[in-house]
C-alpha cells in the first residue's frame, strides 16, 4: 500500500521507438479518463515478475491534456535490477497492470517567463509532457537535448515539430556538447532551469548553475531511480515483529512491501523523503544512495531511505 | 549584524537579512535613504572587482548617501527623486537583466517591497533577491475594504486615504501588492474611535 492508492489499467499499446526505448500506453478497463496530471509527473508501475513484486517510477511522457491514456517511455537497462527488462520482455497489449496515481516532484514553475530545459538520454521523458503542456498554455520552452547518436535520439522529430529552432540536439558520438557556461550566462531574468538525465550530467549542471549565481528557487532537477542491485542482507522490522531477506535484485523498500508491511513512499528514487525510516541498529555499513538526507545524517546512521539504500550486513529498522 | 528594528511576528510579515556580496557576473543594487548605508557596508566586505560589475539605483531621502555611493565607483550610478519614479526604470533594468545577476534591495520596506514586486513581475523568485531593512518603518497599506493604497502610514490605527475608514494596520503582508493589510477597526460601532499612536516611524 502506498500514499497513492492504485489504479487498475490495461496495456493498450506498446510501441518500439528505437533499439532501446519502448513506449507503453495504459487505459482504464472501462475506458473512463485517468486522473489529471501536470508535466513532470511520474507514476509507479507495479510489476509482478514471478515471485518478485517490483514497483518502479516512470515519468509520464504524454500530454497532460490527454487523459484517455497514460504513456511512459522506458529505456531498456541491461544492468538494472530488472524493472525495465520486465517491461520490455513481458508487457504486451491487453495485459492488466496496476499503477499509482501520478505525483509531480519536477513541476514547471508557471511564473517563469522562460523555461530552459536540459535533457540527457531517456531524461527526455518528463520534458515530453512539459513541452506539450507549454505548447497548449503558451509558455516559452527552450530544450537542449544530449543523445548518443541520431538513431537513439528518442522523440527528436516530434520535439523538432513542437519546438522548431528552440530545440538543440547534441550528438554524443559526434563529440557535441552543451556549452553550459554560455547557456547559463545568457538567460533572461526570471528563467527557470530544469535538468533531467544521467547523474554526472545533473551534477555538472547544478554545479555550473551555482557558479553562475543562479538562485536555488530557479533550478529544478530530477534524477532517475538508480536502484542498482546489491549484496543480499537481512533486515529486522522491529515494529512489525518480522525479519526478512533483501535479495540481490530487490530494494529494501520492496522487501519490506513483500513482507506485507505498509511503508510510505512517493518517488522511489531517493529524492522525495517520504520513505525515510529510523535505523535502530546496523551491523554492516549503511550504503546510502539517496539525495534526501544530508551528509551529516548519512554519517550519523540514524535514518535510511529504503527505496534506494542498502546495508552491507544485518539491519534493524523501526518499521 | 542586522540594523533592522523589526520585531518577530506572524509568518506573513516579511523579514530581512544583511546584504552579502556573492560571486556573480553582475550585481544590481537598489536602495533608498538609509539603505545607502547598507550598500556602503556591502561594498566594504565585497571581493575585489565588485564595483566594476555593479549598478546602483538610489533614491535619496532624509538620509542622503549619494556622494558616498558615487565615490564607490560602481559601473553605473543613478539617482531617482522618489521610489515610484524609480519603478519604470527598474522594470527596464529587470527586462535587460540576465540570470546570474544578483539583486540587492536595501532601505525602507516600501522600497524593498516595490522593487521586489517589480522583480517578481519579471519572473524572479522573491527568495532570489537579497534584502536589508534600514530606516523608516512607515508602511504602505492596502485597505481591504476599498482596495486603495495609502503610503507612508506611521500610526496605529490609520485612516484610509480613499474611503476614510479607520483601519487596524496588520502585519499581514501581500508581496503582490507590496502592502500591509488594513482592516476596519470599529465596524461594529463607528463612534468608538481609538486614539492613533505613532508606532511605525
Amino acid at each position: 500500500m502506498s500514499l497513492h492508492g492504485a489504479i487498475d489499467v490495461v496495456v493498450s499499446d506498446v510501441v518500439a521507438i528505437n533499439d532501446l526505448v519502448k513506449r507503453f500506453h495504459f487505459e482504464r478497463p472501462d475506458g473512463e479518463p485517468l486522473p489529471a496530471f501536470s508535466g513532470g509527473s511520474h507514476i509507479v508501475i507495479e510489476m509482478q515478475d514471478g515471485e518478485t513484486l517490483r514497483r518502479s517510477p516512470y515519468s509520464l511522457s504524454s500530454s497532460p491534456f490527454r487523459t484517455t491514456d497514460y504513456q511512459v517511455s522506458i529505456r531498456r537497462d541491461d544492468q538494472g535490477r530488472g524493472g525495465s527488462l520486465y517491461m520490455h520482455r513481458e508487457v504486451t497489449p491487453g495485459m492488466s497492470m496496476r499503477i499509482s496515481h501520478p505525483a509531480n516532484l519536477f513541476a514547471l514553475d508557471k511564473r517563469a517567463p522562460k523555461h530552459l530545459m536540459l535533457a540527457g538520454g531517456i531524461g527526455i521523458t518528463p520534458f515530453m509532457a512539459q513541452t506539450a503542456q507549454l505548447r497548449d498554455t503558451g509558455g516559452i520552452a527552450e530544450l537542449h537535448y544530449g543523445v548518443r547518436n541520431r538513431a537513439l535520439g528518442t522523440y527528436v522529430d516530434e520535439l523538432s515539430d513542437r519546438l522548431g529552432p528552440r530545440l538543440h540536439v547534441y550528438l554524443d558520438e559526434a563529440g557535441e556538447r552543451m556549452d553550459l557556461d554560455r547557456l547559463l550566462s545568457s538567460q533572461p531574468a526570471g528563467t527557470h532551469l530544469y535538468v533531467c538525465g544521467p547523474a554526472p550530467m545533473i551534477d555538472a549542471v547544478l554545479e555550473k548553475a551555482r557558479e553562475h549565481a543562479w538562485p536555488d528557487a530557479h533550478v529544478h532537477h530530477e534524477r532517475f531511480a538508480t536502484t542498482a542491485p546489491g549484496e543480499p542482507f537481512t533486515v529486522e522490522l522491529r515494529a512489525s515483529g518480522l525479519t526478512v531477506e533483501v535479495g540481490r535484485e530487490q530494494s529494501l523498500l520492496e522487501a519490506i512491501e513483500n513482507a506485507g508491511v505498509n511503508a510510505p513512499y512517493l518517488c522511489r528514487g531517493g529524492a522525495c523523503g517520504q520513505c525515510e525510516t529510523r535505523v535502530l541498529s546496523h551491523e554492516g555499513a549503511l550504503l546510502h544512495a539517496d539525495h534526501w538526507l544530508s551528509d551529516e545524517e548519512h554519517a550519523a546512521g540514524e535514518a535510511i531511505m529504503p527505496c534506494v539504500s542498502r546495508c552491507s550486513g544485518a539491519l534493524v529498522l523501526d518499521r | 549584524m542586522t540594523m533592522s528594528r523589526i520585531e518577530p511576528s506572524i509568518r506573513s510579515r516579511p523579514v530581512y537579512g544583511t546584504l552579502s556580496a556573492v560571486n556573480a557576473t553582475a550585481h544590481l543594487c537598489v536602495a533608498d535613504a538609509a539603505g545607502g548605508a547598507a550598500l556602503r557596508e556591502l561594498f566594504t566586505h565585497a571581493p575585489p572587482g565588485f564595483a566594476a560589475r555593479t549598478e546602483i539605483d538610489y533614491v535619496p531621502g532624509p538620509e542622503d548617501h549619494t556622494d558616498a555611493l558615487r565615490a564607490l565607483a560602481p559601473a553605473r550610478f543613478h539617482t531617482s527623486p522618489t521610489v515610484p519614479a524609480l519603478l519604470p526604470r527598474l522594470v527596464r533594468q529587470f527586462e535587460r537583466m540576465h540570470m546570474g545577476t544578483q539583486v540587492y534591495l536595501a532601505g525602507s520596506e516600501t522600497l524593498i517591497g516595490l522593487a521586489m514586486k517589480t522583480g517578481m513581475e519579471a519572473g524572479l523568485d522573491f527568495e532570489a533577491m537579497q534584502t536589508e531593512h534600514r530606516g523608516t518603518l512607515a508602511r504602505r497599506m492596502q485597505c481591504v475594504h476599498c482596495k486603495g493604497i495609502t503610503e507612508g502610514v506611521t500610526t496605529q490605527p490609520a485612516t484610509c486615504e480613499h474611503c476614510g475608514l479607520l483601519l487596524l494596520v496588520r502585519d499581514h503582508y501581500s508581496r503582490r501588492h507590496a502592502a500591509f493589510q488594513g482592516v476596519n477597526i470599529n465596524a461594529e460601532d463607528p463612534t468608538d474611535v481609538p486614539a492613533k499612536e505613532e508606532i511605525f516611524s
